[in-house]
């Protein structure tokens, strides 16, 4: 187990060092220079000096990239131009609304696509299984904007019985804020539900091909306790790793999403950004959310290891 | 022979109506995209202040924009844009994927490397990798051709790869290596002929994302430029007259979904007819 | 103990089904073990899945015959409907141990499973049942055994442990699936003689399903020869070995290495089986029979009955004596 982890760890970490040089470069190959991409187009040639060699930018670009490397792994993504503050108190102020979008689509896609997901591979075969798997492609293929969008107006704008746009934190109003958060999370988690009612199908479809299957049904025990101590907890193993992926996935999936409902979170923060050509903020983004992506992956990874009792003899 | 073949892969779509009417609906795009001119009743661009947001009728089916330009014009011209995203998309996966896969699985040290920086371009989620290049490249088709084109070259590659890694174990292409056949001849006898299926069925599935990663480009206003129709683009002028014109919301989105939806099915029916070694390797997400 | 009669397991629609299992017949007495012989293919599986009534599905049926259980007729139900309706006293075990047992599950939590489903215990009192189970089955330090899970223990361990699930409904009879194909042959023997141990000590009646000649020797008391989903031959297991009366069987005898010490190369039966679905009239083994006569071909051969407990199903049988 620990050599597995250590390996896989050392992975993530080269991974993670190669996904931060491309991070680094993008400030270099955006169009303009990158002092005017800081300071803005005011600048005068003298701060533009003072800022050069301030920020090392005479140097070798090996040895700038290393100091990057180091402000980052000191907490310093560099400052907003549009907000003239630092990146990180940027990204943070929408880090509540993005991680609790996130949470919301995540609780939605477990209760809707495991479930269903089970139901489909029970019936396997049956006219309920193809309505359903038919049904899981059919929310894949669209949108999730278009998704939001009539969410919008049925719910928020017919019916009256959520709001529409914006969110106000939780901890100035309250936990009804959430409201706020359910029309946009079911609109993110319509094609995340549909791609985990999939793998729980077909995982499921899997497993109970399995001899130990047969062994558990020769016992005579009843087919749904059959379903439910030998199938369903085996296959889950595997839709597990898939949540992981999913919740990661989601941080960035959110940009569409957090622009059709206003909401203050890191994905508008890119959109707005990308507008307003605020590069420090869109790089700062892009490798809290790399970050986010690899780091969830190898937890997911290694507590997979760590539930598989196979693993201890390795 | 060529009969043959054509009922060969006819075949999944007669067993399954529902694949089968994906396909019609395909059929179906393409046509208006190529007969775009003379099918739509006005000209998509003409603008007509009287006749504003109103809703479908007998002269405008699908009811006008908040410029007067007929919503179902616009809607059939839109076709050449998702035909033109896609097929580009497809085009560069499969252009860029194909090489480095085949390659990759081939020559296992220049594998080892390609497939690390594989590894790390899948780091990035694949919206993100495009709105980061679209950054870079400044909004245009081309580019956001581009931009969604490099998050599928990375999983064809992968899917490429594991397939010729199959294919390289499979006796005869062994027994070919040991009688002494070079590379290239490896490469177009054994190798590329029985990429065809499996590539078929990523291509469907790649061009179906494509639809939606472009609509997501252009709904942020970072994809078409907003004069092109494009359906993308129709829902995301169409956002602020919600209430007052849904219809500029309904057919722009159905559009995308059955599209979207169709190559899937296409996608899925052709998935199955695969020789089962090669289905695992696309799992379920495809 | 155990009747089968005329079983037919088919695939295929049903308005034109392939009988991949055709009118089978056998019992099988308590204290007795019956040896199902044949290739792999011949439908001895199926007719070891189609009487436990664990046939997969979708998939093959059975579509005429009858099962019966110590005089209850068991045909269509499934293991836990047997269970149900009081007839649960069957089980099997597996050509795979390594795969047979679920492996995020502890060995005894697997036993004690079976033990509730038939004992109506369960906590302390099924652990302590699964305990004596793989007592019983000769499990070296059973009580430490319960908490291992199944990749801590050898495949002779595995196949210890799905015997003892086997033996929670207390079995009148038990179905061997090649149980000991996938073992070395000294694990092998050991398994053997454990189940021959625990037909006379329990006194079940045993349906040994093999491939392997050489097994069948060491531990059946019957045989039942198996071609092309039909059973060709049944005898005591000395007939099948000292006479055998049908050309099939006389084939598999001639193909014992022990019998050809000295060969330099062993006889085959030349030929393949027939794919289901291909058969036609006459007799299935005419094709590959070098004494096949114009009537083998033509008409369905008979069942005849050669000596007490020795059937033949063959218009000409050999007449005895031992092989050539």
């Amino acid at each position: 187990m620990w050599s597995f982890a250590l390996k896989r760890t050392g992975t993530t970490a080269v991974t993670l060092v190669a996904a931060s040089v491309i991070i680094f470069a993008f400030i270099h190959v955006v169009p303009g220079d990158p002092i005017y991409v800081l300071l803005g187009d005011t600048a005068t040639p003298d701060q533009i000096d003072a800022l050069r060699h301030q920020l090392g930018l005479d140097q070798p670009i090996v040895l700038q990239y290393l100091s990057w490397a180091g402000r980052v792994l000191a907490g310093d993504l560099g400052r907003s131009i549009f907000f003239q503050a630092p990146v990180t108190s940027v990204i943070a102020d929408g880090a509540e609304t993005s991680i609790l979008l996130a949470t919301m689509t995540m609780i939605w896609v477990a209760v809707i696509g495991v479930p269903v997901g089970v139901v489909a591979a029970v019936r396997h075969g049956t006219w309920l299984d193809q309505g359903l798997s038919g049904a899981a492609m059919l929310m894949a293929s669209i949108p999730t904007f278009w998704v939001g969008l009539y969410l919008i107006l049925i719910f928020a704008a017919w019916l009256g019985w959520f709001p529409s746009s914006g969110y106000p934190s939780i901890f100035e109003g309250g936990v009804v804020n959430l409201r706020y958060l359910v029309l946009p999370s079911l609109a993110l988690a319509a094609p995340n539900a549909a791609l985990i009612l999939r793998l729980t199908r077909a995982s499921m479809l899997d497993v109970s091909r399995e001899d130990y299957v047969r062994t558990a049904r020769a016992k005579g025990i009843r087919p749904w306790q059959v379903v439910r101590r030998h199938i369903l907890r085996n296959a889950l193993l595997a839709v597990v790793s898939a949540f992981g992926f999913t919740f990661a996935a989601l941080l960035s999936e959110a940009v569409v999403t957090e622009t059709v409902f206003a909401l203050p979170g890191i994905g508008r923060l890119v959109v707005q950004s990308i507008l307003r050509r605020d590069y420090p903020v869109i790089q700062g983004v892009i490798l809290v959310i790399v970050v986010a992506y690899l780091l969830i992956n190898l937890i997911v990874d290694l507590s997979y290891r760590l539930l598989d009792p196979r693993v201890e003899l390795q | 022979m060529s009969r043959d073949v054509a009922i060969l892969w006819l075949k999944p779509f007669i067993a399954r109506p529902i694949a089968l009417a994906g396909l019609c609906i395909l059929l179906a795009t393409v046509l208006a995209a190529v007969f775009a001119p003379w099918l739509s009743p006005f000209d998509p661009y003409a603008i007509d202040p009287v006749t504003r947001l109103t809703p479908p009728n007998t002269i405008h089916w699908f009811g006008t924009d908040q410029f007067g330009r007929d919503t179902l014009s616009r809607v059939i011209h839109s076709a050449r844009m998702a035909l033109l995203i896609g097929s580009g998309v497809v085009v560069f996966a499969l252009a860029t994927g194909v090489p480095v896969g085949v390659l990759s699985a081939l020559f296992p040290r220049l594998g080892h490397v390609l497939m690390r920086m594989v590894d790390v371009l899948m780091a990035f989620p694949a919206l993100l990798l495009a709105l980061g290049l679209i950054v870079i490249l400044g909004p245009s088709v081309a580019n956001a051709i581009l931009a969604i084109g490099v998050g599928y070259m990375t999983t064809t590659t992968r899917i490429v790869y594991g397939l010729t890694l199959r294919l390289r174990a499979e006796t005869y292409v062994e027994a070919s290596r040991s009688m002494g056949a070079g590379t290239i001849w490896l490469i177009s006898k054994h190798i590329l002929p029985n990429l065809v299926s499996p590539l078929l069925v990523q291509a469907s599935f790649v061009f179906a994302f494509a639809q939606l990663g472009a609509a997501s480009l252009d709904f942020l206003g970072l994809g078409a430029p907003p004069e092109i129709p494009s359906w993308g683009n129709m829902l995301a002028e169409s956002r602020t007259f919600i209430t007052r014109a849904p219809w500029l919301l309904f057919f722009p989105g159905m559009m995308i979904v059955a599209t979207a939806f169709s190559l899937n099915l296409v996608g899925d029916a052709l998935r199955d007819r695969l020789d089962p070694r090669f289905r695992q390797v696309f799992g379920e997400k495809g | 103990m155990l009747s089968v009669r005329d079983l037919t397991v088919s695939l295929g629609p049903e308005t034109a089904p392939v009988d991949i299992v055709a009118g089978v017949s056998f019992d099988v007495a308590k204290g007795e073990i019956l040896g199902l012989v044949g290739e792999s293919g011949c439908g001895k599986s199926m007719t070891s899945l189609a009487v436990m009534g664990l046939l997969p599905q979708p998939g093959p049926r059975v579509r005429a015959g009858r099962v019966v259980l110590d005089g209850s007729d068991v045909t269509q139900l499934q293991p836990w409907q047997r269970v149900e309706a009081g007839h649960g006293r069957m089980a099997m075990i597996f050509q795979e141990p390594m795969t047979s047992l679920n492996p995020v599950r502890r060995i005894g939590d697997q036993i004690a499973e079976a033990v509730r489903v038939h004992d109506q215990v369960s906590g302390a009192p099924a652990l302590a049942r699964a305990r004596e189970l793989l007592e019983l089955v000769r499990m070296p330090d059973p009580a430490m055994q319960l908490s291992a899970y199944p990749h801590q223990l050898s495949g002779g361990q595995r196949q210890r442990v799905m015997i003892a699930i086997a033996l929670a409904c207390r079995p009148q009879v038990l179905i061997a699936d090649e149980p000991t194909t996938a073992l070395d042959v000294t694990i092998q023997i050991q398994i053997l003689g454990l189940l021959r141990e625990l037909c006379g000590r329990l006194d079940m009646a045993i349906l040994f399903i093999t491939h392997d000649m050489g097994v069948i020797a060491q531990l059946a008391d019957r045989v039942a020869v198996m071609y092309a989903g039909r059973i060709v031959e049944t005898a005591g297991v000395d007939a099948v070995f000292g006479s055998p009366r049908h050309h099939y069987t006389r084939g598999l005898m001639d193909c014992m290495p022990v019998r050809n010490a000295g060969a330099h190369r062993l006889p085959t039966v030349s030929g393949q089986p027939p794919a289901p679905g291909t058969i036609r009239a006459g007799c299935v083994f005419a094709p590959r029979c070098a004494a096949a006569r114009e009537e083998c071909r033509a008409t369905d051969p008979p069942r005849i009955a050669v000596s007490q407990g020795h059937q033949v199903l063959c218009a000409f049988p050999l007449n005895g004596g031992g092989p050539a």
